[in-house]
């Protein structure tokens, strides 16, 4: 199996609390990241694609074209954005769990329309220390 | 579309010890002459790197609580190795010599009893060159 990883990043701002939880449940679950007035990260984002490689083209996605898609599927959408606003995120926490799940199920959706190329892994840095992946194990 | 909802979760810790390559019942020469200078007394900066493994609870949109796992790594991990001498301060290398194989292989039975089925996998880093994973139900060696 041939699979390709491609890295990009985005910086987003986000608030972790729910309003199933009270104030001070919030502050028992999620500790400083439940402060009111929200933190960032810098975000690392692989994305791993598989597949068959393209006669034409030796590719399993031409890396240009996997770039715009994961612009204008996911960076555009993200980056410098306060991810709580985001629709991905009206009944879910942003957590990088979330984070996660959300991008690799608008990456597979945007990916199935193209063709055989499928997304094997989304692993997301969330900080240097921290890092949260979904799909297929490396 | 997947329908896998499991998340592997990550969390990297750093702790430095020492250690030397020994064997009881060996001398100095023979010890040396078996491992090299690694018989010798030196140390590592250790970078652990811990996942665990599950389907983010519905409503906190976690896998485990970040704290709790810090806290877990600094109890088993970080209080037992870091600024320690692995042979004299810890009881898992009078019988088998400090490499990362065996060290990695002891962190991960002591984490898989702290963390239980959450527990996927650690891949133990002795330098930026070497490291090893440890998956499954390996327990510590005796």
């Amino acid at each position: 199996m041939i699979a390709l990883t491609r890295r990009y990043r985005f910086s987003a701002a986000h608030v972790l609390s729910s309003d199933r939880f009270s104030e001070e449940e919030n502050q028992r679950i999620y500790g400083k990241c439940a402060h009111p007035g929200g933190h960032g990260h810098d975000y690392g984002l692989e994305v791993t694609v598989t597949g068959p490689l393209d006669p034409v083209t030796g590719a399993i996605v031409p890396v240009a074209e996997l770039d715009a898609l994961v612009r204008e599927r996911v960076l555009d959408r993200l980056d410098h954005r306060s991810l709580n606003e985001d629709p991905w995120f009206r009944d879910a926490v942003p957590t990088a769990e979330n984070i996660a799940l959300s991008v690799r199920g608008e990456l597979e959706a945007a990916l199935a329309q193209r063709g055989a190329a499928r997304v094997a892994r989304v692993r997301l840095h969330e900080t240097r220390r921290n890092t949260f992946e979904c799909g297929d194990e490396s | 579309m997947s329908d896998d909802r499991r998340v592997r979760l990550t969390r990297a810790i750093e702790f430095s010890s020492s250690l030397r390559y020994a064997l009881p019942g060996l001398s100095e020469d023979e010890n040396l002459a078996r491992f090299g200078p690694a018989a010798r007394s030196h140390g590592h900066n250790y970078r652990l790197e811990v996942t665990v493994a599950g389907v983010p609870d519905p409503a906190t949109g976690m896998v485990l609580d970040l704290k709790e796992l810090k806290q877990v790594l600094e109890r088993e991990v970080v209080a037992r190795f870091d600024h320690r001498n692995l042979n004299r301060d810890t009881p898992w290398f009078e019988k088998q010599p400090p490499t990362p194989e065996h060290f990695a292989a002891v962190i991960h039975g002591l984490l898989r009893e702290a963390l239980g089925d959450l527990l996927h996998g650690v891949r133990l880093r002795q330098d930026e060159d070497l490291w090893v994973d440890v998956t499954g139900e390996r327990k510590p060696a005796p």
